[in-house]
């Protein structure tokens, strides 16, 4: 068992607050992703569960005990670093052994283990290379395998692929993937990258200037952003979100007048007063464009791209808002044109509070 | 590897295709002024310690060590006889032996007949001389049987060996130590600290050398050689040094060392140690020249001749009534030796160790 707790975690250096009190509880083999733009405390947080940074006030408990007083030395984790600061005196073998020979294993099962991490992540025929002959992909796998030797508590990763080429991105993405479905250890891992997040996550925290956003699973955030922040970092092209003014509010349904447009119903208990200011988020995917004239708003298309496979409209609302529609297949609409779109199933759309950009929870959720 | 045509090739590179430019002329005019104003000295000591006495105390200008040509006296117990040219009013010129003075002219007698002595005006003769190495100089004080029985070379040696591989050991681990505590650690008052080292370098060492003399003889190290060794390893040049090298070493490395459960000592010895060779080998140079070549501190606190340095072993040579200049001559190449090739092999070291940290 190796679960991971934080409780009312701050970290400040100097008066500058980085981390702004955060609580999260990780369950055993849980793959949790910490996602959020750069500056936002995540790696910093990483950095407190690791024992290299202390918290300035709150707890750290991993398997229940609080660890706050432990040093990283002890806490028995293993982390990957994004330089991956391999050390570059040593083989690839004394870079895997480093760790186990510092905890006083018997030198036959520091054989057996590097040897198992060498197969695992193909790359018995490097171990007697130096760091410095290996390309990136390569110094990103011993990085990976120092910590896997170790057979720790808990993975920390931080940002380990983005000093990788994005193909390279990719390639790694599944083998750190299948990597925890085999070890089936808990994971912490740090990102800015939403995709990856999204990706590998059994549950991603979002956080943004040393708050914690929302934590829950990928397509719980996809499906349920809890505010404007989350609802435009996760999903890509990002979601769309129109002004719009609260027109009728009752207990299972709102209905919204979008600024230039018509009015849409949402189904949420929107608690504002009519004639409060909202935001209509709609994720590009779910709008369906119509003849011109028609649907719930129009819309004055900038610039279309056309993938083959799926297209892309650009434009703006008469309001004068940027509105994006992703499209299956392909499209003969064409730049300059203005057509009508309609803003998505009544159930694909998200309120928001314009002034505290909380959204306005859905009707279900209630019962 | 490199092979003697890269050298060569090297060595005549030219900025001009076909023959030299001017500037080619230039440069290598300018190189090899270099060279001798380098190597001469150098080059001049090691001929005049092959020198005899005579040559030297006669102050004998010319490079190469020359000496008269001898021939044996008459009979076996008279000393040996010097060789002259004598150049004969005819213009001919044949060998004599030199006899004795007699006046303004010179009792000799020609080597094909010894037994006639012959006197020829002193402006006739010039000396005949021969290049004669003289390498006793350099035996007789090492390997014993020498006039100079105060001069124990290998006793020297061992005391300037021990005295220089001690003291560069414990400068090395010493100011590395220091070093790394002042690069890697955050505390109060860091900065100071490191300014406060480097100001030390204001105070010139002859202020101190009373103090110092005190607390050295106090610890009752006089004639020891620890009393050469405990004051100068740690210095402020050394701290300085490393510390600017060690502030290049990412944290990362030493906290992916303290997630691999190393303890602070160990990160020290296993990853700052190895990962600052470079510096290190710079320090130990500099460390090697300052401790083999210094001389007051070992003549304040070394009074016996058992526990003498090289150096004042050197300076033994040079008495009031006494000037065994050749032997001086010859000791001082020797002692030169081992640095050089100190140097020779770390400076080959110190371009591998900065080709060696290959990190991202």
């Amino acid at each position: 068992m190796s679960t991971l707790e934080l409780k009312q975690i701050t970290k400040s250096f100097g008066a500058t607050k980085v981390i702004r009190g955060i609580d999260l509880a990780v369950n055993h083999g849980e793959f949790t992703v910490f996602v959020g733009p750069s500056g936002c405390g995540k790696s910093t947080l990483l950095r407190m569960i690791a024992g290299l940074e202390t918290a300035t006030s709150g707890d750290v408990l991993i398997d229940d005990v609080r660890v706050n007083d432990i040093t990283a030395a002890e806490r028995g984790l293993a982390m990957v670093f994004q330089s991956y600061a391999l050390y570059p005196h040593m083989s690839v073998r004394q870079n895997l052994s480093f760790g186990l020979e510092n905890i006083k294993t018997p030198k036959p099962e520091i054989k057996r283990r590097v040897d198992e991490a060498a197969r695992m992540l193909r790359m018995e025929a490097l171990l007697d290379r130096r760091p410095g002959q290996l390309s990136g992909g390569q110094r990103q796998r011993v990085a990976i395998g120092r910590a896997v030797v170790r057979e720790p508590k808990i993975f920390l990763f931080d940002e380990p692929l983005s000093n990788l080429d994005a193909e390279l991105r990719v390639q790694m993405r599944v083998e750190i993937g299948s990597l925890h479905q085999r070890l089936g250890n808990t994971m912490i891992y740090v990102t800015h990258d939403q995709v990856e997040a999204m990706t590998m996550a059994d549950r991603i925290a979002v956080l943004k200037d040393g708050r914690l956003e929302q934590f829950g699973r990928p397509l719980d955030l996809y499906n349920r952003p809890a505010n404007l922040f989350v609802a435009g970092f996760i999903g890509s092209p990002r979601m769309n979100f129109l002004s719009a003014k609260l027109t009728e509010a009752t207990g299972i349904c709102a209905f919204a007048t979008v600024d230039g447009g018509g009015t849409v119903k949402v189904p949420c208990v929107a608690a504002g007063a009519p004639g409060s200011a909202v935001k209509l988020g709609i994720r590009p995917e779910h709008i369906r464009p119509v003849e011109a004239g028609g649907g719930d708003i129009a819309l004055k298309v900038t610039l279309t791209e056309q993938l083959g496979g799926e297209s892309y409209l650009h434009g703006t609302v008469p309001s004068g808002e940027a509105l994006s529609v992703r499209l299956p297949g392909q499209t003969r609409v064409t730049r300059g044109e203005t057509i009508g779109v309609v803003l998505g199933e009544s159930n694909l759309r998200h309120l928001f509070d314009a002034e505290t950009g909380l959204v306005f929870e859905p009707a279900d959720a209630e019962g | 590897m490199i092979t003697s045509t890269d050298v060569s090739s090297f060595l005549a590179r030219r900025r001009g295709r076909a023959g030299l430019d001017w500037t080619d002329v230039l440069a290598y005019t300018y190189l090899a002024l270099g060279v001798l104003i380098v190597l001469l000295p150098v080059l001049w000591m090691f001929l005049s310690s092959i020198k005899s006495q005579r040559a030297l105390v006669e102050n004998d200008p010319r490079l190469l060590p020359y000496e008269q040509v001898m021939v044996p006296g008459a009979t076996a117990d008279q000393p040996p006889l010097g060789v002259f040219v004598w150049r004969k009013p005819d213009g001919s010129t044949v060998d004599v032996a030199f006899r004795a003075p007699r006046g303004r002219n010179m009792l000799v007698h020609t080597l094909a007949d010894p037994a006639t002595a012959i006197e020829v005006p002193r402006d006739q003769l010039t000396r005949k001389d021969k290049v004669a190495p003289r390498y006793q100089n350099y035996t007789e004080p090492t390997l014993g049987s020498t006039q100079t029985r105060t001069f124990n070379f290998l006793r020297y040696f061992w005391n300037s060996t021990f005295v220089t591989v001690v003291a560069t050991l414990i400068t090395l681990v010493v100011n590395a130590m220091a070093a790394f505590a002042l690069s890697k650690y955050q505390f109060k008052g860091r900065d100071a600290i490191v300014l406060i080292i480097v100001a030390t370098l204001l105070i010139p060492p002859t202020v101190i050398l009373v103090p110092l003399f005190m607390t050295v003889s106090s610890l009752g190290m006089i004639n020891s050689l620890w009393g050469v060794i405990i004051p100068a390893v740690a210095t402020p040049t050394g701290v300085f040094l490393l510390r600017q090298y060690m502030l290049t070493i990412p944290d990362e490395l030493l906290e992916a060392a303290r997630m691999d459960s190393a303890s602070e000592w160990k990160i020290f010895w296993r990853i700052m140690l190895p990962l600052s060779l470079p510096a290190l080998s710079v320090l130990a140079i500099l460390s090697v020249m300052w401790r083999w070549n210094d001389f007051m501190w070992p003549l304040i606190v070394l009074t016996q001749s058992e526990v003498f340095t090289l150096q004042l072993g050197l300076s033994t040579f040079k008495g009031e009534l006494n000037d065994n200049m050749h032997y001086l001559l010859a000791m001082t190449v020797l002692t030169l030796l081992p640095v050089t090739l100190v140097f020779v092999f770390l400076q080959k070291h110190i371009t591998t160790g900065i080709a060696n940290t290959g990190l991202k």
